[in-house]
């Protein structure tokens, strides 16, 4: 369980918060989505509910240990991928200690359950993109952590990866009964593999609650400030939703671009 | 066990024969052994091989037959001096190693943090000031210290201290004390202190005795075990500080914990031998080719070929005129076209 209560960050020197009084509770075993524009604080907000960064006001309450699939890491050594994945398991091991049996045996059954155990001896550096999230996602399976953490674990990957991506997420969390929570600038992600959202529309107006009520037409217009279609179809019998933007329709006075 | 389960793989990552790893292994543990016994029958007094093992046999209390100036040879003038060059060689070898994984930056050598600038400054102070040889190594070791405190000082934001700040502010140490050498070596007598000042600034073995020995071993010992220790920790760093924090280690006591190890290093080394560069920086470059980026494997294998490295420049400093160079000069003109090579040979596939 996550509780988050009355949570604000301000950048250091800085009086405007990037969110201000945020609250929200993530229940065991529930996936839980956080959207929100560019620059509205997704990310620091994933980074105060981890720790990594210390809120100017309220308080983060996590039962267990978190897995964290940080957005893209940069790698300035070749390790290979079980060199990667075994460093999931550092909360175990101490601090003059080095990784054991019983950590390689975790890491390994990590990449095999994500069918990356053939990759175990390829050095990160010579991934493609969707391969590297793979692995870090692995990485945070071998922590055998009950709340995995991940920030924008499908972006800048094409179709099929996202999709594998997103499946994985879902296959384990469903069979490791774990905690899940995402960001993501894609809703279609959210309404597929998430059950709960939060969706951050302004600094002190964030809004949680069944993914379905979140992001409906009319909050994704508000959330976005452009004109979005979640359209119903059907594919071989089976209904799928999707979200389309209508892209040229914005109002003129929309939201100014924001670097992330 | 860490170094015996990942011995399998090579550095590239791909399955090699079974014979690669422990050959690869064999060689790297015997350069410094097979160098340094070589060295010790090298030099104006050369001495073969069998009487080196006598003399040693001797020197270890055997009852054997060596000429007295063989004997004295070996183990007064040259045992000291080699097993000097093995200390610093592996310890500033094994520092430049830590530092590269724990900045993330394989550019990185002992001279980035401030460190050796501290401790040359407090070297040549106590020569300035005729301090005799235990001021001159306290001097070098306590501003060697100094030097990290102010680069730990100028370094912190908000409580932490990250790795771009932590460069730029070993770059201002550094500098402000290379400065304070400059005033010291201005100051000092041009027909006494000075020369001396300025030598020893050059790096040298030459002055090597038991007692210096000791007290480099001595601290090379203890640093060299944390950081050994500690090697796991440096792969976890090397990612980066965000990603170790989530992965649950506390970054900032072990970074400086790492530190603290790779300044005691270096400091003892300049306080024994001066100041001598690049092998911090070329020798990990080299390991790193042999047995690939995992600090677990990178670290003992950057001390023993460091240890040997060392060695083997140092018979070169001793041998090649009949006054000897100085080493820390031979080292920067071996050391800087060695990694401009390795440089362009590493850069086309990231740092193998």
């Amino acid at each position: 369980m996550i509780t988050v209560e009355g949570l604000s960050y301000h950048l250091p020197r800085d009086r405007c918060a990037v969110f201000r009084d945020l609250s929200f509770r993530v229940p065991d075993g529930a996936v839980f989505a956080i959207l929100g524009p560019n620059g509205r604080g997704k990310t620091t907000l994933l980074k105060t509910v981890l720790g990594l960064l210390r809120p100017s006001a309220g308080r983060v309450r996590i039962d267990g240990a978190t897995g964290y699939v940080p957005q893209g890491t940069h790698l300035p050594f070749p390790y290979s991928v079980l060199d990667i994945v075994v460093m999931g398991r550092a909360r175990g091991i101490a601090a003059f200690r080095s990784p054991g049996k019983a950590d390689y045996a975790a890491a390994r059954r990590a990449l095999d359950r994500l069918g990356f155990l053939g990759f175990a001896d390829r050095p990160v550096t010579e991934l493609s993109g969707g391969e590297r999230q793979m692995v870090l996602i692995a990485r945070a399976i071998a922590s055998e952590a009950p709340i995995l953490v991940l920030d924008e674990p499908t972006s800048a990957l094409d179709f099929r990866n996202q999709d594998r991506v997103l499946g994985a997420i879902a296959r384990i969390a469903r069979e490791d009964r774990l905690t899940v929570l995402f960001t993501t600038h894609y809703p279609q992600h959210a309404l597929h593999v998430a059950d709960t959202a939060l969706a951050m529309h302004g600094p002190a107006d964030a809004r949680a609650g069944p993914v379905a009520d979140i992001l409906s037409e009319a909050e994704l217009t508000d959330l976005y400030g452009l004109p979005i279609r979640v359209a119903r179809l059907d594919h071989a019998g089976r209904p799928v939703r999707t979200v389309a933007p209508v892209f040229g329709a914005a109002e003129p006075a929309g939201l100014p671009l924001v670097a992330p | 066990m860490s170094l015996a389960g990942t011995l399998g793989r090579s550095a590239a990552g791909r399955r090699e024969p079974a014979w690669r790893a422990p050959a690869l292994w064999g060689g790297i543990a015997a350069f410094p052994l097979v160098v340094g016994l070589m060295s010790l029958g090298i030099g104006r007094y050369p001495v073969p091989i069998d009487q080196v093992l006598l003399a040693l046999a001797a020197g270890s209390g055997f009852a054997v037959d060596v000429p007295g100036t063989v004997e004295r040879v070996v183990l007064l003038i040259r045992l000291p001096r080699i097993l000097e060059g093995l200390v610093i060689g592996g310890g500033l070898a094994l520092a430049g190693a830590a530092l590269q994984g724990v900045f993330r930056n394989p550019l990185v050598g002992p001279q980035i943090i401030g460190v050796s600038s501290g401790a040359a400054f407090g070297g040549a102070l106590a020569l300035l000031l005729g301090l005799g040889l235990a001021g001159l190594m306290a001097g070098a070791f306590v501003f060697g210290i100094t030097a990290l405190v102010i680069v730990f000082a100028l370094s912190r934001v908000d409580g932490r201290s990250p790795v771009l700040m932590l460069v730029l502010a070993g770059v201002v140490t550094g500098a402000f004390f290379a400065a304070l050498v400059s005033l010291v070596t201005f100051l000092a007598d041009p027909n006494d202190t000075l020369p001396a000042i300025v030598y020893w600034l050059m790096g040298s073995f030459a002055t090597a005795s038991w007692p210096k020995v000791g007290l480099v071993a001595g601290v090379t010992a203890v640093a060299a075990t944390v950081l050994m220790a500690m090697r796991f920790r440096i792969n976890i760093l090397s990612l980066g500080d965000e990603d170790a924090q989530a992965l649950g280690i506390a970054v900032e006591p072990t970074r400086w914990a790492i530190l603290v190890a790779a300044t005691a290093l270096v400091a003892g080394s300049v306080a024994v031998a001066g100041i001598i560069g690049w092998v911090g920086l070329v020798v990990p470059h080299i390991a790193r080719m042999l047995v690939g980026p995992d600090h677990r494997r990178l670290l003992p294998a950057a001390a023993l070929l460091g240890a040997g490295y060392m060695v083997l420049v140092d018979n070169v400093a001793r041998t090649a005129t009949a006054s000897e160079i100085p080493l820390g000069v031979l080292t920067a003109i071996i050391g800087a076209p060695m990694f401009a090579w390795l440089l362009r040979r590493t850069q086309a596939g990231g740092w193998t």
